[in-house]
């Protein structure tokens, strides 16, 4: 279907299934539940399920594929917010034309950043990234905000304010970024039973959005450019001597990959209209490296999931304090109770941080193809259990 | 017709020669052995040829063409081909990806952006791999990862990759390096028979003589960075200058 072969197809469909019921699969738990709060299922954490699957899918592209470790991914995010917001300040609140100007101007900053950090290869190369990324941050939070030329809004961020031109924005449309008059804001609840799901728009456009960068993913993997990707991680040198000029073939890795970022950086704005210069800060390059890692480096899925593990980690775990600590253990005695607690406090709330690090690097160290790698091991796991169970029961058969 | 001609090559690496006024002239269809003992300078010689290093002085002609300054996709689109040493393959890729990418070298050139097209659709190219792979008795590996490829095998895959493209001429560094008997002796009936049916130059560089004495033309010594004797393999056998600065050592 649609050019891809059986397992593509059917890898494809689960993960259009997967985002359309997300709202529904996310929120598990009634509302009154005291487990709700691990409920995912909420607008602005979906948003940034699917945004931020978007950053990692095009990462993969350069990192899985080339095997160059771009450090300072976060620089086209933030180009990507930077140019949506522009529009909107300047002609319409209508977020396809934003979208679209931020995956063109985070394409040629690409390229620029591309051409002289491809000059080399290795660490150089993601010290290169890193450095213009954090000149990029740098000029975003202080250089571009000067009161002559104020591109950016420096510290504050750049927001759309009563005063600005929006030249296209006309009565009756909504006050927030839409598609067409569908404000990405509204949402649908719908309750059953005691549960409640949350159907926003910006979910949806998001998703489909995603579901879009996901296709157009699986095919690059599919193609020939995809292979002669693979084929510069696997020998450069042979590459070369077999007639291929590497160069253009990075490069042009570097731009889609950035586009991509541009993309997420242009859906981040379109679920809150304002860019900020923390966007591209080295802690957001990082990120991306994490989610790719964390999911599975070269894979499809893996970037995918290993957003949605961070970024689940960044808003539930945070949440956990004491407090809701306590509830659950109060079937303790009091002492064991705050024993307990004290012991799992530095793991939750602010030190969701330190959970994350020593899950990324359990993962490093025992699954270096990440979540991917693990799913496959259970697989793996289940298959044999099967197989001996049915070699155990054509063994009693014979025996009887 | 000389294919390669290459004349004052000079090449220093700090104070070291490892090449001295070189001159060689590869007469086009022949095999060309280049021997010669360990830091000779073949290698070195070898690297000039396709763009991994830059001579000092001197000239390089493939063709009538100046090789010189040009990068090693550039020589190879010209129709140089090189076998590495130590064989260089993809070894993530599988056996058929690897021949696949010097098909589309052939006929895409340096660069294409193929991003929508689909690798299972080039039929043509698929079976013109398939065809040099039964060429080379690879067919069962097919589908197998490079990487765990046997290093005889690897070789006779980076053989492969390296006849798909029909280059017009093809280099060799010491295609028979640590292979048993056996496969020395399959590699030399390949290499005849790439030599014969497919009408391709080939520079080779060799330390096993008896792989020289069976493949090679002509064969022109090294010493020390520079040529010492170039002639028809019968009277380099018995040339004693050849015997004090090579031969002599490893037949006593």
């Amino acid at each position: 279907m649609l050019g891809l072969n059986n397992k593509d197809t059917s890898l494809f469909l689960v993960i259009i299934v997967l985002t359309i019921l997300a709202p529904v699969l996310l929120n598990p738990f009634p509302t009154e539940s005291t487990l709700a709060q691990f409920n995912a299922g909420y607008p602005d954490l979906m948003q940034k399920f699917v945004v931020f699957g978007i950053f990692a899918i095009g990462f993969n592209i350069l990192f899985g594929l080339t095997g160059y470790l771009s450090f300072g991914h976060a620089a086209f995010l933030g180009v990507g917010s930077y140019s949506a917001v522009w529009i909107y300040k300047l002609f319409t609140y209508n977020v396809i034309p934003a979208l679209i100007l931020a995956v063109i101007v985070s394409g040629i900053f690409a390229v620029l950043i591309g051409y002289v950090s491809l000059r080399r290869s290795g660490i150089y190369f993601s010290i290169l990234t890193l450095a213009f990324a954090q000149m990029s941050f740098a000029l975003a939070y202080s250089v571009l905000s000067n009161p002559k030329f104020n591109l950016t809004n420096g510290e504050t961020g750049l927001q759309i304010y009563a005063n600005d031109l929006q030249l296209f924005h006309r009565e009756g449309l909504p006050d927030f970024p839409h598609l067409f008059g569908l404000s990405m804001v509204s949402t649908y609840k719908l309750g059953v039973g005691p549960w409640e799901f949350q159907l926003n728009v910006a979910y949806y456009f998001c998703a489909i959005m995603m579901i879009l960068a996901f296709y157009f993913a699986i095919r690059l993997f599919r193609s020939p450019f995809g292979m002669m990707l693979r084929a510069i991680k696997s020998n450069q040198q042979r590459l070369n001597y077999t007639g291929l000029n590497s160069r253009p073939y990075m490069l042009a890795a570097f731009v889609v990959s950035g586009m991509y970022a541009g993309l997420a950086g242009g859906l981040l704005a379109v679920t809150d209209p304002l860019a900020g210069a923390e966007r591209m800060q080295w802690t957001a390059s990082g990120e991306v490296v994490l989610m790719t890692i964390l999911g599975g480096t070269g894979t499809l899925i893996g970037p995918v999931l290993g957003a949605g593990f961070i970024k689940y980690f960044e808003n539930i775990f945070s949440k956990i304090n004491d407090q809701v600590l306590h509830q659950w253990f109060t079937f303790l005695p009091d002492g064991i109770e705050d024993v307990l607690v004290a012991i799992v406090h530095p793991f939750i709330g602010k030190g969701w941080h330190l959970t994350l690090g020593i899950l990324f690097m359990l993962v490093v160290i025992f699954l270096p193809g990440g979540l991917v790698e693990g799913g496959q091991r259970i697989a793996r796991l289940l298959r044999r259990l099967s197989n001996r169970d049915k070699a155990a029961d054509a063994t009693n058969v014979s025996a009887e | 017709m000389a294919i390669l001609e290459v004349k004052g090559v000079n090449k220093r690496f700090g104070g070291l020669a490892a090449l001295s006024d070189v001159n060689l002239s590869v007469q086009e269809s022949t095999v060309h052995a280049i021997i010669g003992p360990n830091g000779a300078g073949k290698s070195t010689l070898l690297n000039c040829l396709v763009g991994k290093l830059m001579p000092d002085s001197g000239s390089v002609m493939f063709d009538n063409q100046s090789v010189l300054g040009r990068k090693p996709h550039e020589i190879n689109q010209m129709g140089i081909s090189r076998v590495f040493q130590t064989p260089e393959i993809f070894g993530d890729l599988t056996v058929l990806e690897n021949i696949m990418i010097p098909c589309f070298a052939r006929r895409d050139g340096a660069f294409r952006m193929h991003a929508f097209e689909q690798f299972a659709n080039e039929t043509e190219l698929i079976d013109k791999s398939d065809a040099i792979l039964s060429d080379v008795s690879m067919t069962d590996q097919r589908d197998a990862h490079a990487a765990s490829l046997s290093r005889g095998d690897k070789r006779r895959l980076e053989m492969a990759m390296c006849l798909v493209q029909e280059p017009r001429l093809l280099l060799l560094d010491e295609p028979t390096a640590g292979m048993a008997r056996a496969d020395t002796n399959n590699t030399i009936d390949l290499l005849k028979e790439i030599n014969g049916k497919r009408d391709i130059t080939m520079v080779i560089i060799e330390h096993d003589m008896h792989v020289v004495f069976s493949l090679a033309e002509r064969i022109t010594v090294l010493a020390q960075g520079t040529p010492l004797v170039e002639d028809t393999p019968d009277n380099i056998k018995g040339n004693p200058k050849v015997q004090e600065a090579y031969l002599g050592e490893s037949q006593n």
